[in-house]
This record gives C-alpha cells, structure tokens and sequence, in this order.
C-alpha cells in the first residue's frame, strides 16, 4: 500500500525553568491521517528526547494530550495533522493558555483538579444523568440502574479558551463549573449552588462562549454554567419565602 | 500562573484570531461599550460649550453638521444599537434562554443591526 506523506514543519514551544519561551522546528515527513500527537511522540523519539508533553490514552478518554495546535484548543491524540495544516505546512504546537507552564507543552493542572474535586465531580453518572438533556436519547436501556462515565475527561481545553480565566487566577473556569451543575442533578446539594454562587463560580462567566466551542467531548460547558445561574437564582428566591 | 490580570492578558480579549461567533460577540461587547464610554466623555464636553455662551456652541454645533462628525455620530449609533441587541442576547442566554441558539441568534441581531443602521444612515445623508 501506498502511504501518503507530507513534509510538515512543527514548530513547537520550548519553555523550561520559567525561561522564557522559544520556539523549536522539526521537518517531519509524515502520514498526514496521523494525528497531531504522533508527531510530537515522533520528535520525543528522533529529534529531541528533551522535549516533554502529556499524553496516555491515544483515544480521547485520558484528557491528557491537550495543547494549542495552531493557536486552537485541541486533543491532540484525536487531531489529524490533514485537518490542521497542508503538505509543505507548518504546524504550531503550544501548551494551553491559562495554565502555569511546567515545561515545553506541560502544564500545571494542580489546581484545576483540585477545584474539580471541591465540586464533587462524579466520575460516574446514571445513563439519564450522565447526557445533556438536549441530546438525543441513544439509551438501550431505560431502566436507570445503569451508570456510565461522564463526558467530561478533564482535559482543560475550556479552561484555556476561556477569557474570564485569561485575566483571573481564581475563576473556577468551564470544566470545574460543568462539574458542580452535573453533581447538582445527581445529589441536589445545596453546598454545590453555594459553590457556585460566588463571583469566581457561575457568575464569573462572560458568556464567550469558547468552551462550549473547543469541548471535544460533548460537555457543553457554557450550557451547563447558564443552567446552573437559572438553579442558583431558584434556590435564593425559595430561600427568601423560607425566611 | 498565566492567567494573571495583566495588561498584556487584557489585551488578548481583544484577539479574534481562531476564536468563533460567541467569542466574536464577547469582543464586540467590550469594544461598543468602550466606544459608548469614550462617547460620553465627549458628549460631555461638547456640552460644556454651553457654559461658554451661545456663540461658543452655535459654532460647536456648525462644526458637527460637517460630514466627518456625522460618521462619528453614526458610528455612536452603532455601538449603542450593536450593544443593546447583543446585550439582550447575553442578558437571555445567561440565565439559560436560547443558550443553545447563541450563535444563530447573534447572528440573527446584527442581521437586525444592520438594517436598523442603514435605515438611520439614510436619514442621516440622504434625509431633510
């Protein structure tokens, strides 16, 4: 069979010790339906062992190969290198905005996924619960004993598109948001809506709508935020009639 | 961290590159109320021409009929209707409204914006 190849030039970011950051090309000959993480596995191997990157799965479940491919949020391990450039191309590889760079394409998502845990996310989530309610209802069964994983893989993609966490270090952010409003369905705890009411939780949004945008997983982040003001302003006009 | 306030990150709100429609209407939003304020601000002192006597502002106001201030004065028009519209977008998405819709109903609202600015253009120009 006959494998056809590009000549794609990578153009990768290099940041070590807080250094400022550089950028690095490799001329990579290459099957243009590889992915964007192939690539830089392929300069890992032959060009340069000193360049680090996260990666696991190869299957978009681990969430880990998030990077800027051309300046767009994306799994690298499910972005084919034909759709983001062309033969004789270049392909820019940075690591996601809005994270602290740890070094090259490697970011700190300590507190991203400590937020994650402060919003009880469930890793798990009845068949209902786990979808979108606008999605279409691809159930086999309907029984509700049946659990699956959630969509979202913490990948952080929202998190970097998003412009409320480009200027705040303590905006929860899309993901963390997403979170809180799918373990609100689940458990109706009260603590969650306090959470999420706070200038850094659901109102902190500035309705960009860019995560929803670069989601590869079909969490819809920015619907859920909305969905969880709508709860969050429900639940303070019954406690007013409580009191 | 990255995501300091910065001026620099500040500025990056500003940046369309790779960015889609609701990011679009994110910067529109930001750049109209900008305009809007800095149109306040001169607005303001254009008024304050009243202090001055009549002929300090009859001449103010001869100067404003010139076509250049009519542009600038269109342009006003353009903020505050780009802004309104798009401020009832958010102001309804927000809260779960049409959230699903937010692309197409932006696009829909400055379909709306243009035929209203064309409408005031004409009158502007081309009116009594």
């Amino acid at each position: 069979m006959n494998v056809e190849k590009w000549k794609v030039t990578f153009v990768v970011s290099r940041q070590k010790n807080q250094e400022p950051r550089l950028y690095q090309s490799f001329q990579l000959e290459i099957d243009p339906d590889e992915y964007v993480l192939d690539g830089v596995e392929r300069i890992w191997a032959f060009h340069d062992r000193s360049l680090t990157y996260r990666h696991a799965c190869h299957h978009s479940t681990c969430g880990a190969c998030g990077m800027l491919v051309n300046g767009v949020e994306k799994l690298t391990c499910i972005t084919s290198i034909r759709s983001v450039t062309h033969n004789g191309g270049t392909l820019k590889v940075e690591p996601l905005r809005n994270f602290a760079v740890v070094s090259d394409l490697v970011v700190d998502m300590s507190n991203f996924y400590t937020h994650l845990e402060a919003a009880q996310f469930g890793q798990v989530a009845s068949l209902a619960q786990a979808a979108l309610p606008h999605d279409a209802d691809t159930r086999s069964v309907t029984d509700g004993e049946f659990e699956r994983l959630v969509d979202c893989i913490e990948c952080g993609l929202c998190v970097s598109a998003c412009p409320s966490a480009l200027t705040s270090e303590t905006y929860y952010g899309p993901a963390v948001l997403a979170a809180a409003q799918q373990a609100f369905n689940q458990s109706k705890n009260s603590a969650l809506i306090h959470f999420a009411d706070q200038h850094d939780g659901a109102w902190g949004c500035h309705s960009a709508y860019e995560c929803s945008a670069v989601c590869p997983s079909n969490v819809d982040p920015a619907w859920r935020i909305m969905d969880l003001r709508k709860k969050t302003l429900a639940y303070r006009i019954k406690q007013l009639f409580r009191k | 961290m990255s995501n300091h306030p910065t001026p620099s990150n500040f500025w990056r709100w500003f940046d369309p590159r790779n960015r889609q429609i609701g990011y679009w209407a994110f910067i529109l939003n930001r750049i109209t109320a900008l305009g809007l304020t800095l149109y306040l601000l001169l607005h303001l002192i254009a008024l304050s021409q009243l202090s001055q006597g009549a002929a300090a502002f009859n001449s103010f106001i001869a100067m404003a009929k010139n076509p250049v201030f009519k542009v600038g004065e269109l342009l006003v028009i353009a903020a505050g209707v780009i802004h309104g519209l798009n401020g009832i977008r958010i102001a309804l998405t927000s809260f779960g409204i049409g959230t699903r819709y937010q692309k197409q109903s932006f696009l829909a609202l400055m379909a709306v914006a243009l035929l209203i600015l064309f409408w005031f253009g004409q009158i502007m120009f081309f009116g009594e």
